[in-house]
C-alpha cells in the first residue's frame, strides 16, 4: 500500500519495523496453556478428553465472567477487590428471593442489578471522591459480605423448578458438554471483546489506562468511562453470582471468599498490566483456563496435594510479573 | 475547640469512645475489670488481647504505607509463621522444653524475615508495583503454609508456647504485653531516630529524597522486611492462642483489617506522613467494633457491614473533594498578611499535561 | 512573510493573567495571521505558556479580549478550543501510546458502523491524513512502537483532522534530532501554505530562524515587541529576551571581586570528557575553591544536564571525574555528597522540596540522610541550626514547624539552600536558584552566593538571566546545543560577547 505513496520526507525518518509487543504477554499465556495441555495429555490418560475440557469450562464459568469485568477495571488502571463478595451477595439474593416464591424472571435482574449498583457506588467513589480504587472496593467488599449475612447467614438451597431447569440445561454434542452457565459466560466474553474493541467506550477504557491526562486532552469522556468500568465489573460480579448459584444450586454467604484474588491472578496471568492500558479479555479467559488447568492437573496427579495449586499460581504470577517488568524496562 | 477538632487523632478517638459508650449502655458492666487468680479479667482486657496480632501487623503496614507501598502478604505470612512454629513443636519429642519453644519461635521469625526480604527485593530492586509484588506471596504463602503443615490443622500441647497466646504476665495478657511492647519500641525508635522523617521524605517525594542523599531503596527494603517480621510475630500470637496451625484460616483478611486500622488512624494510603498512634487507635477501634457487635447481640458475621460503613465514612471524610467542601464550609477567610501558599504559574501546569 | 496583510485569525489584546500575588501576564497583545509561522519567544517565566493557556482556555485572563476569526471567545478548555479550530500539540506527546496510530488520530471523530467503530474506514482515513503529512506508517501499529518524532507528527496529524485554523506547537522539537526536526519543518511549511496559522515555541534559536516568519518576544510577563524574523538579528533577539540594554548592564555593579587565584592550585573538582548520550556532549571543566563558575546558555542548551553529571544526579557514560586530584566516580547524589558536593535541582517542586514535611525537617534532611537514620541529630542542635538558617536567610514565616507547602517559592528556595548549606559542602551547584522568586529574595541569594565563595566554597551557578550570571561569576562556561562551547573570564566578559556565544555567532 505505502510503497508507491509519495513519501516526501520519510526517508529521513527512522521508521521501525513493526513488532507489536501488545500480543507478547497473551502469547506467553497461550504457550503456557498449550504446554500444560501437552504435559497433561502425555502424562494422564483421558486428560485431553472432551469431558475434561468441558468440565474446565463448566467449573470456571463464573470465574470467566468475573475476570472479564475485572479486565475492564484493571485496564483503566484500577482494581476491584469486591467481586468475590458481590458474587456471594448475588447468590444469596437469588436463593432468598426464589425461596420467597418470586419467579426467576424477577429474581435474575435483581441479583445482577445488585452488582451493578455496588459497581456504580465504586465508580462514584473512585472518580468523584478520588478515593483510591483499592480502598473504595475494599469497602464494597466488606459491605457486600456483611449484607450477605444480614440477608441469610445460612446456606439456602434452590429448588425453584424453572431456575433449576435453566441451570441444568446442557447441550451435548459428541462428548462435549455445554451448560447454560458456559453459554452465558461465552456470551459475556464475546460482549466484552466487542465492547472493548469496537466502541468508543472500550477504546476510552484503554486510553485512560494509557494516560488519564492524555485521554482528557484528547477530549474523550473520561469521567463517564471510568465510572462505567466499575459498573461493568460490578454487573459481571452479579452475573457471576447468578452462574455460581446455578452451578451450586444454592446461595451461601461464604461463597467466593478470596475469589477476587483468583480473578486478579487470572487477569494478570492473561497478560493484562496492573498499571492499566494493556491487555485483552481473551487473555483473561486464557488466564482463567490456566488456573483451572493447574487444578485439573493436580487432581489428575492424585499424589500431589491441593496446596500446590496456590504455590504454582504464585510462581506463575511471579514469572509473568517479572517478564512484564523486563518488557517495560526494555521499552524505555 | 477547632484545634481539638483538627487534631489527627480526634475522629479515630471519637469513634473509639462512641463504641465504648455504646457497649457500656448495652451492658453497664462492660468496662469493669476484675482480678481473678492474680490476673486481670474483663472486656477491656480482652479487647487488648485480641488487638495484639492486628496491632503488630498494622504496625508494619503503617511503615510500608509511609513509603507509598502496601503489603498484601501479611495474612499469608501469619499462616506461615504459625505453621512453622507448631510443626516444629509437633515434630519435637519434648514440646514443653523452653529450648524447643525458642527454636520454634526463632525458626518461624527467621522464615518470615526472609519472606519480608523477598517482598522488599521485588519492590525496591526489581521495581515491581507493591500491590502486585506482595500479591504473589499473598497467593503462594498459604500454599507454603499448607505445605509445611501437610494440609492438616496441626495441634500441639506446649505449655510455654501457649503462654504466648493466652498466658498472663504481671496480671496482663502476655500477647498484649508483647504486641504493645514491640509497638512502643518501634514507635520510640521511629520517632527518636531519624527513621520516621526519612521514611516520610521517601514517601512524599522520592526524587527529592534521592537527591538529598536518602537511601530510599534500602529504607523501602527495610520496611517490607520489618512488615514480614511483625506479621510473623503476630502469627505466633495467633497460633499460640488456638494452639492450632490452620493454614487456610489463620490471619485470613488480617491484611485488610490492618490497612483499615492504618486508614482509620489517619495515615493516607498515598504515603508520606504517618502516625503510629493513629494506627494504635485504629486497631483498637476495629477490635472494639468486633466486640461491640457481639455485645449488642448482633451476629458477628455482620461485622463486615459495620467495617464497610466505617471505611466509607472515614475515606469520604479524608477524600480531597470532601475536605475542600468541609474547609470552605468551616474556615473563615484568613487575613492576607500571612504568607499564602505559593501560587505560581507552574502550579497549574499539571492540568495541561 | 506571506500574507502580511491578511486579517488576524487570533487577536489577543491587553491580556493579563494573575496568580496573586504574581502577575504572570501584564497587558500583552498578540496577533496571529493565517498562513504564517509565528514564533513566541522568551525565557523561562516570560509568560509564553501562560499566554498559550490563556488562549486555549486553561487559564482565564483577568483582563483583555481574545478574538478568534473576529468573534470574541473565552474557551472553556482545550477541547472547546479545538472545537473552534484552535489545536495544541505539547512538548510531551499527549496521546495514548498503548492505542494504535489510527485511533490516536481519529478517536473523537471516528467513523462508525452499526453503532460501533468502523475499523477499516478508520484506518483508511488515518492513512490518508498521514500521507498528507508525508508519513507512510502503518495506522494499525501501536503509537508506542514509534519514535518520539513520529509520535509528535501523529499528534500534529490529529490536530489537523478537525477543521484546524490555528495550530499551537509548544516546544515540539525539544527531544528530536536534526533529521526529525527537518521533517517536522517540512510538515509545518506545508500546513502554513494551506493557510493554517502556526504558533511555534522553541528554545533553539537556529530553528526559529529557519522556520518562522514573524516573532513575538515576551519578557517577565510583558510584551517586548513583534518583529519580522528577517529584520531581527539573533544577538538583538537574545537581548530582547534577556532584557536590559547594554548601558544599564555595564553600569551594574559587580558583586564579585575578581581576585586572582593561585596558578598552581589543584582543582577541587576536575572533569575530563564527561558526557552522557542524548543529554550532553563530553566536556571538560575545572572548579576551584572560592570561585563562582556561571553556566550561561538558553533553556535546553545542556546547562542543567551538565550540572546533573557533575553531582551524580545522572550517571555519566563517558569521562573522568577527579575530586581534589583523586579519580572517583559519582554514581549517585549520595556518593557526590560524600565528596562534599551539593546540588539543588531547577525543578524545585519535583526534585527539591518535600512539601509535606516541615521547614525544620526539610532543612536537616540532607545532613540527616548523610549521617544515616540511626544517628539522629540531637534535637537541640537541630533547633539551633534551623533557627540560625531561618535568621541568616530570612526565611518567612520564621516558624520551623510550618509545612513547606505553605511557603512562597522564594522561601522554599531558601529552605533548599539551607538544606545544602547545613551539610557544609565544598562545592555547591545551584540550578536556577532564583527562578520564579521576587526581586528582593533574588538579591539576597546572589549576595549569599558571593559571600559563600568569599569564604572559600566553590559554586556553580546556573541561571536563565544572563545579567545575573555575569554579575556574580568569576568564570563563565557557555552552553549551546547540548555542548560547552566556550569558557570565558567573568571579570572581563561583556554582555555582547556572551550573547554572541549563546546565539552561535561568536567564536569558541
Amino acid at each position: 500500500m505505502t510503497t508507491s505513496a509519495p513519501a516526501r520526507a520519510s526517508r529521513a525518518l527512522k521508521i521501525p519495523t513493526r513488532l507489536d509487543r501488545r500480543y507478547l504477554p497473551v502469547l506467553g499465556t497461550f504457550v503456557v496453556l498449550a504446554l500444560m495441555l501437552i504435559l497433561g495429555g502425555s502424562r494422564y490418560e483421558n486428560f485431553l478428553s472432551p469431558a475434561v475440557v468441558s468440565n474446565l469450562f463448566i467449573n470456571n464459568a463464573h470465574l470467566i465472567v468475573l475476570a472479564v469485568g475485572m479486565t475492564f477495571v484493571i485496564l483503566t488502571g484500577g482494581i476491584d477487590l469486591s467481586v468475590g463478595s458481590v458474587l456471594a451477595l448475588s447468590t444469596v439474593v437469588t436463593a432468598t428471593l426464589l425461596q420467597a416464591g418470586l419467579p426467576p424472571a424477577v429474581v435474575i435482574p435483581l441479583a445482577v442489578g445488585a452488582g451493578t449498583v455496588i459497581g456504580l457506588a465504586h465508580g462514584v467513589m473512585v472518580h468523584y471522591f478520588q478515593v483510591q480504587p483499592f480502598v473504595a472496593t475494599l469497602a464494597g467488599m466488606f459491605f457486600a459480605r456483611g449484607l450477605c449475612f444480614v440477608i441469610a447467614p445460612e446456606s439456602i438451597a434452590i429448588d425453584n423448578a424453572s431456575f433449576v431447569g435453566l441451570a441444568s440445561w446442557v447441550q451435548i454434542f459428541g462428548g462435549w458438554r455445554m451448560s447454560s452457565g458456559v453459554l452465558i459466560a461465552l456470551v459475556v466474553v464475546g460482549a466484552g471483546f466487542l465492547v472493548l474493541h469496537f466502541t468508543r467506550f472500550g477504546r476510552t477504557v484503554y486510553a485512560i489506562g494509557g494516560g488519564e491526562q492524555s485521554a482528557l486532552l484528547m477530549g474523550l469522556p473520561v469521567a463517564r468511562t471510568k465510572v462505567l468500568a466499575y459498573v461493568v465489573s460490578g454487573t459481571c460480579a452479579g452475573l457471576g453470582g447468578l452462574l455460581f448459584a446455578m452451578y451450586s444450586r444454592s446461595g451461601y454467604s461464604l461463597t467466593g471468599v478470596a475469589m477476587e484474588l483468583d480473578a486478579i491472578a487470572a487477569v494478570v496471568i492473561g497478560g493484562t498490566l496492573l498499571t492499566g492500558g494493556t491487555g485483552f479479555v481473551l487473555g483473561s479467559v486464557l488466564g482463567v483456563l490456566v488456573l483451572g488447568l493447574i487444578q485439573t492437573i493436580i487432581t489428575f496427579e492424585g499424589t500431589l496435594s491441593s496446596w500446590w495449586t496456590k504455590i504454582v499460581i504464585g510462581v506463575l504470577l511471579l514469572i509473568f510479573v517479572v517478564l512484564q517488568r523486563a518488557l517495560s524496562l526494555r521499552k524505555t | 475547640m477547632t484545634k481539638l477538632l483538627r487534631h489527627h487523632l480526634f475522629w479515630p478517638v471519637a469513634a473509639l469512645v462512641v463504641l465504648l459508650v455504646a457497649n457500656t449502655v448495652a451492658r453497664p458492666s462492660f468496662l469493669a475489670i476484675t482480678v481473678r487468680d492474680g490476673h486481670l479479667f474483663g472486656a477491656p482486657i480482652d479487647i487488648l488481647r485480641t488487638t495484639a496480632p492486628l496491632l503488630l501487623v498494622a504496625l508494619g503496614m503503617t511503615l510500608v504505607i509511609a513509603t507509598r507501598g502496601i503489603d498484601l502478604s501479611v495474612g499469608a505470612v501469619v499462616a506461615v509463621s504459625g505453621a512453622v512454629a507448631l510443626s516444629h513443636l509437633a515434630s519435637s519429642p519434648n514440646p514443653d522444653s523452653p529450648v524447643t519453644v525458642l527454636t520454634a519461635v526463632g525458626l518461624a521469625l527467621a522464615l518470615c524475615l526472609v519472606l519480608g526480604v523477598w517482598n522488599g527485593f521485588l519492590v525496591s530492586v526489581l521495581g515491581i508495583q507493591p500491590i502486585i509484588a506482595t500479591l504473589i506471596l499473598m497467593t503462594a504463602g498459604r500454599g507454603v503454609a499448607m505445605l509445611i503443615t501437610g494440609g492438616m490443622i496441626t495441634t500441639v500441647n506446649s505449655g510455654p508456647f501457649k503462654t504466648l497466646g493466652s498466658g498472663f504476665w504481671l496480671g496482663l495478657p502476655v500477647a498484649a504485653v508483647i504486641a504493645f511492647g514491640v509497638f512502643a519500641v518501634v514507635a520510640f525508635v521511629v520517632r527518636r531516630t531519624a527513621l520516621g522523617m526519612l521514611l516520610e521524605a521517601t514517601g512524599i517525594n522520592p526524587a527529592a529524597s534521592r537527591l538529598s542523599g536518602v537511601r530510599s531503596k534500602t529504607l523501602t527494603w527495610t520496611v517490607y522486611t520489618a512488615s514480614g517480621l511483625f506479621a510473623g510475630l503476630a502469627g505466633l500470637l495467633i497460633s499460640a492462642d488456638t494452639m492450632a496451625a490452620d493454614a487456610n484460616n489463620a490471619g485470613l483478611f488480617i491484611e485488610l483489617d490492618a490497612i483499615l486500622a492504618v486508614v482509620i488512624g489517619g495515615t493516607a494510603l498515598s504515603g508520606g506522613k504517618f502516625n503510629l498512634s493513629g494506627t494504635l487507635v485504629g486497631a483498637l477501634v476495629i477490635a472494639t467494633l468486633e466486640r461491640t457487635v457481639t455485645v449488642l447481640g448482633i451476629s458477628p458475621l455482620v461485622t463486615p457491614l459495620f467495617m464497610a460503613l466505617v471505611v466509607i465514612v472515614v475515606t469520604l471524610l479524608q477524600s480531597p473533594r470532601m475536605r475542600e467542601r468541609l474547609a470552605s464550609a468551616t474556615r473563615r477567610p484568613t487575613p492576607p498578611s500571612e504568607p499564602q501558599p505559593a501560587a505560581r504559574p507552574d502550579s497549574t501546569e499539571v492540568k495541561a499535561r | 512573510m506571506t500574507q502580511q496583510t491578511a486579517p488576524a485569525v487570533v487577536e489577543m489584546t491587553g491580556i493579563s493573567v494573575e496568580f496573586p500575588p504574581v502577575r504572570a501576564l501584564d497587558g500583552v497583545d498578540f496577533r496571529l495571521r493565517p498562513g504564517e509561522i509565528h514564533a513566541l519567544m522568551g525565557e523561562n517565566g516570560a509568560g509564553k505558556s501562560t499566554l498559550i493557556k490563556a488562549l486555549t482556555g486553561i487559564h482565564s485572563p483577568t483582563a483583555g479580549t481574545i478574538l478568534v476569526d473576529g468573534v470574541e471567545r473565552r474557551f472553556t478548555g482545550p477541547a472547546d478550543a479545538r472545537a473552534h479550530g484552535v489545536s495544541t500539540v505539547y512538548q510531551e506527546v499527549n496521546l495514548c501510546e498503548n492505542l494504535t496510530v489510527a485511533e490516536n488520530i481519529m478517536l473523537g471523530a471516528e467513523p462508525r458502523l452499526l453503532g460501533g467503530l468502523h475499523w477499516p474506514a478508520m484506518r483508511r482515513q488515518a492513512a490518508s491524513h498521514l500521507e498528507r503529512m508525508g508519513l507512510s506508517i502503518d495506522p494499525s501499529s501501536s503509537l508506542g512502537s514509534h519514535s518520539l518524532a513520529v509520535q509528535q507528527l501523529v499528534a500534529i496529524c490529529r490536530a489537523t483532522v478537525s477543521d484546524c485554523k490555528v495550530l499551537i506547537l509548544d516546544e515540539p522539537t525539544s527531544s528530536l534530532d536534526t533529521d526529525e526536526v527537518a521533517h517536522l519543518f517540512t510538515v509545518m511549511r506545508a500546513l502554513r501554505d494551506d493557510g493554517v496559522a502556526i504558533l511555534f515555541v522553541s528554545h533553539f534559536l537556529d530553528q526559529i530562524y529557519e522556520v518562522s516568519d514573524r516573532m513575538t518576544v515576551l519578557r517577565n510577563g510583558a510584551l517586548v515587541g513583534e518583529y519580522a524574523t528577517a529584520d531581527l538579528p539573533a544577538a538583538e533577539l537574545v537581548q530582547h529576551m534577556i532584557g536590559r540594554s547594554m548601558e544599564v548592564l555595564e553600569a551594574a555593579e559587580e558583586v564579585v571581586e575578581h581576585a586572582e587565584r593561585p596558578a598552581a592550585a589543584t582543582p577541587l573538582l576536575q572533569v575530563v570528557g564527561l558526557g552522557r548520550k542524548g543529554s550532553v556532549q563530553p566536556f571538560d571543566l575545572d572548579l576551584y575553591e572560592g570561585e563562582v563558575v556561571g553556566l550561561a546558555g538558553l533553556l535546553g542548551s545542556g546547562r542543567t544536564e551538565l550540572a546533573r553529571l557533575l553531582t551524580g544526579a545522572d550517571r555519566a557514560d563517558v569521562g573522568q571525574t577527579r575530586v581534589s586530584g583523586q579519580t572517583t566516580r559519582l554514581r549517585t547524589p549520595r556518593a557526590a555528597m560524600g565528596h562534599g558536593i551539593a546540588y539543588t535541582s531547577e525543578d524545585r517542586k519535583g526534585e527539591g522540596v518535600v512539601d509535606g514535611l516541615t521547614v525544620r525537617e526539610n532543612i536537616v534532611l540532607a545532613l540527616q540522610a548523610r549521617r544515616g537514620w540511626m544517628r539522629p541529630l540531637p534535637r537541640k542542635q537541630v533547633d539551633e541550626l534551623v533557627a540560625s538558617y531561618i535568621q541568616q536567610l530570612g526565611i518567612r514565616p520564621a516558624d520551623p514547624e510550618a509545612l513547606l507547602r505553605n511557603l512562597s517559592g522564594g522561601n522554599q528556595q531558601k529552605v533548599l539552600l539551607a538544606r545544602w548549606l547545613a551539610t557544609a559542602p565544598q562545592l555547591l551547584v545551584l540550578d536556577e536558584p532564583t527562578r520564579g522568586i521576587d526581586v528582593g529574595a533574588k538579591a539576597e541569594i546572589q549576595k549569599l552566593v558571593a559571600d559563600l565563595a568569599a569564604e572559600g566554597m566553590s559554586v556553580v551557578f546556573i541561571s536563565a538571566e544572563l545579567e545575573e550570571v555575569l554579575r556574580i561569576s568569576h568564570r563563565i562556561a557557555v552552553m549551546r546545543d547540548r555542548r560547552k562551547v566556550a569558557e570565558i573570564d567573568g571579570g572581563r566578559a561583556t554582555m555582547d560577547q556572551v550573547v554572541d556565544l549563546i546565539a552561535g555567532g561568536g567564536t569558541a
